[in-house]
C-alpha cells in the first residue's frame, strides 16, 4: 500500500554566500566540511530530500552546525531558501511548491498548517504578553474573532501542558524555562496544525521537566495524529520519540532509516561515532 | 524690518510636497504616506503635522477654526490660529458651521460636518501597530500583508486583563476594510463620526512624517471582537451643567463649592452655541 506523505521536501539547499568556481567544481575539493575555503560560502543545507507521513515523528540528529536548525527555519519560512521545493498535502494544493508562494500565502500556511517550537522560547513567544494572549495570537492570525472561544481553547491547551490556569494571565517572562517551553508548545498546537516542528525542545531543561515535555509530545502525537519533525542532538530523546531518524552531517543527510535500526546498527562512520560516544 | 514671507508660511515647493502626499493619502484610504515634514516655528509633537496640512490647504477666502481637545481658546489652538492668520490673513471662527477648514487636536466637533468642510487632525503616533512592533520596516510589511493580528492581540490582552477593551483614546479602526489606522487620540465617542463622514478627514503626524486620510463616505469600523462589541464612553444620567446638553462628550469636573461631580460639554463652541440659542428663545418669550 502506498501512502502519500503530508510533507514532501525535495532537494532543499541553503547557502550563505554566492559560491565560486572552485566550490562548484567537485573535483577541486575546496569545500571543507560545509565551508568553501576559497570564497567563504557556507553550505548550510545541501540537497536535502525527505518525506513526512501523517502521525509520524521524524527525528533529525547531527552535531552542532550540521544544518538541522537551518533546515527547520527554511521549512517554516523563517529564512529564504537557495533552491528546492516542498509540497504540503492540502486538498487541491498537493502540487504547489510552498517556497514559491507569496509571503501572504506563506503566512497562511504558518498559521493554519504549521506549528513551531523553537529551542529558545524568546523566538516563539511574545514575552511581555500574557500566556493566554500568546495562544490567542495564533488563533487571531488564523481569523478567529471570538474572545470566549479563544479563551476556552487557550485554557484547554494550558491545562494540557500543565500550566496552572491561575497563571494564564501572566507573561511568559515571569515563567521558568520549562514553563515557557510548555506555553510555546500550547501556542504551536492552538490551531490543530497537521505539521509540528520541534527544534531542540528539551535542550537546557532539567530531567524531570524534560520527561514532562517528552510525555506531552508523545501524548499529542497519539491523540491528535500530528506529524512532527523533531530536531535534537540528544539521542535519548530521539530514541524515545522518533519513528524514523535522519542523521545529518555538514548539511547533508548521511544516513536514514527506522530509529532502532539507525541507533542499533549504524552504517556510516559518523553515525557509529555518534552512537558509541553516548555516555 | 519685516521680511516678506510667503502666503501660508511655506514656499510653494513645500506646499506642493505636502499636497502631493495628501492626494496619495486620499487615494489610498487609511494608508500612511511618508512625506518630507518641514521644520515649523512650533515644536514637533505640538501639532506640526496638522499645521502643515492646514497651511498647504488654506486659501485666501477660507475660514479657519482650530480646536485643542474641544476648546477654541486653549494656548495651542490660539498659537496655531495666530500663526496661520499672520501668514495668510484668513478669517478665523469659533463656529463649527462657518469653518471651511477645522484643525483639531484629539476631538471631532459635536455637530456633524458637511462635504464643504475639511477636518485636519493632529496625530502623535500614526502607527497602530507600534506598541507591538517597534521596527518601522516590520510594521510596513505587516500593513502590506494585511497582518493585523497584533492590533487585535492588544485588544484581546485588555479584555483578559480588564474584562473589556480599555482603549481610552485612539481605538484602532479599519478603513475601507483594508488598512488598520490610528484615528489619532480622539475618544472612542468620536470614532463613529468618522464612519461615512461627509467631510474629508486628513491626519498629519509631523514628528513621524506621515500623512493619511479618510475620504468622504468611506467606511471606518472600530476593531471589536464578536462577543465584545465596540462601545463608546457612556454619560448616562449626566448632562452639561451650563447648557444642559446630553448625547455629547462631557468633561467631568468637580464643583469646588459643593464638592460634587459636575459635567460640562467638552466642545466649548457647541456649548456656547446652545447657550446662545437658549438665550434667544428666552429673550423672544419675555418680549412676547
Amino acid at each position: 500500500m502506498h501512502e502519500t506523505p503530508i510533507l514532501r521536501v525535495e532537494n532543499l539547499c541553503k547557502q550563505y554566500g554566492t559560491g565560486c568556481q572552485e566550490c562548484q567544481d567537485k573535483e577541486r575539493n575546496s569545500v571543507e566540511k560545509n565551508y568553501c575555503k576559497s570564497c567563504g560560502t557556507v553550505f548550510a543545507v545541501r540537497d536535502i530530500s525527505l518525506d513526512l507521513y501523517r502521525g509520524e515523528i521524524l527525528g533529525i540528529v547531527g552535531e552542532s552546525g550540521s544544518g538541522k536548525s537551518t533546515m527547520m527555519q527554511c521549512l517554516y519560512f523563517d529564512t529564504d531558501i537557495t533552491s528546492g521545493a516542498a509540497y504540503i498535502n492540502r486538498p487541491g494544493k498537493e502540487n504547489e511548491n510552498v517556497f514559491e508562494l507569496s509571503s501572504q500565502q506563506k503566512r497562511m500556511i504558518r498559521n493554519h498548517d504549521y506549528g513551531m517550537v523553537y529551542q529558545n522560547p524568546v523566538h516563539g513567544l511574545k514575552m511581555n504578553f500574557s500566556s493566554i494572549g500568546n495562544i490567542a495570537e495564533k488563533l487571531i492570525a488564523a481569523g478567529n474573532r471570538n474572545v470566549s472561544d479563544m479563551e476556552a481553547t487557550g485554557k484547554r491547551l494550558l491545562t494540557n501542558v500543565h500550566i496552572p490556569l491561575h497563571r494564564m494571565k501572566e507573561e511568559p517572562e515571569k515563567f521558568s524555562g520549562g514553563m515557557q517551553q510548555r506555553v510555546q508548545i500550547a501556542k504551536a498546537l492552538s490551531n490543530n496544525p497537521p505539521i509540528l516542528f520541534l527544534d531542540e525542545v528539551t535542550t537546557g531543561l532539567d530531567l524531570s521537566v524534560q520527561a514532562n515535555v517528552l510525555d506531552l509530545i508523545k501524548k499529542i502525537q497519539r491523540e491528535l495524529q500530528i506529524s512532527m519533525i523533531v530536531v535534537s542532538h540528544d539521542l535519548a530523546v530521539i530514541r524515545m520519540l522518533a519513528d524514523r531518524t535522519i542523521v545529518m552531517l555538514n548539511g547533508e543527510i548521511i544516513e536514514e532509516g527506522l530509529t532502532d535500526q539507525v541507533l542499533e546498527d549504524p552504517q556510516h562512520a559518523y553515525t557509529q561515532q555518534l552512537v558509541y560516544s553516548l555516555l | 524690518m519685516k521680511a516678506n514671507t510667503h502666503f501660508a508660511f511655506f514656499d510653494e515647493g513645500s506646499k506642493k510636497e505636502i499636497r502631493r502626499a495628501t492626494l496619495k493619502a486620499v487615494a489610498i484610504p487609511g494608508y500612511q504616506v511618508p512625506f518630507a515634514s518641514r521644520e515649523m516655528p512650533i515644536a514637533r509633537g505640538w501639532g506640526t503635522g496638522g499645521l502643515q496640512l492646514t497651511l498647504s490647504l488654506i486659501g485666501q477666502t477660507d475660514v479657519l477654526k482650530v480646536i485643542d481637545q474641544g476648546s477654541d481658546e486653549s494656548v495651542n489652538a490660539v498659537s496655531i490660529k495666530k500663526l496661520v492668520q499672520d501668514t495668510t490673513g484668513v478669517q478665523l471662527t469659533e463656529c463649527t458651521e462657518e469653518a471651511d477648514i477645522i484643525q483639531s487636536r484629539h476631538r471631532i466637533p459635536e455637530c456633524s460636518l458637511t462635504k464643504e468642510q475639511i477636518l485636519v487632525l493632529q496625530v502623535p503616533i500614526p502607527e497602530p501597530l507600534r506598541a507591538i512592533e517597534e521596527r518601522e520596516y516590520m510594521t510596513k510589511r505587516m500593513h502590506a500583508e494585511d497582518d493585523y493580528s497584533g492590533a487585535w492581540l492588544m485588544l484581546f490582552e485588555q479584555i483578559m486583563k480588564f474584562g473589556k477593551t480599555a482603549t481610552t483614546a485612539d481605538h484602532p479602526v479599519s478603513v475601507h476594510d483594508r488598512y488598520v489606522m490610528a484615528p489619532s487620540p480622539i475618544p472612542r465617542f468620536d470614532n463613529p463620526k468618522m464612519d461615512h463622514s461627509e467631510a474629508l478627514i486628513l491626519l498629519g503626524a509631523g514628528r513621524e512624517k506621515k500623512i493619511y486620510a479618510v475620504p468622504p463616505y468611506t467606511s471606518v469600523k472600530s476593531l471589536a471582537f464578536e462577543d465584545y462589541p465596540f462601545t463608546v464612553e457612556s454619560f448616562e444620567g449626566a448632562h452639561c451643567h451650563l447648557c444642559g446638553a446630553v448625547d455629547v462628550f462631557l468633561d467631568e469636573l468637580i464643583d469646588h463649592e459643593k464638592g460634587a461631580t459636575i459635567y460640562q460639554c467638552n466642545d466649548s463652541a457647541y456649548c456656547i452655541e446652545q447657550l446662545n440659542k437658549q438665550e434667544k428663545v428666552e429673550v423672544e418669550s419675555t418680549y412676547a
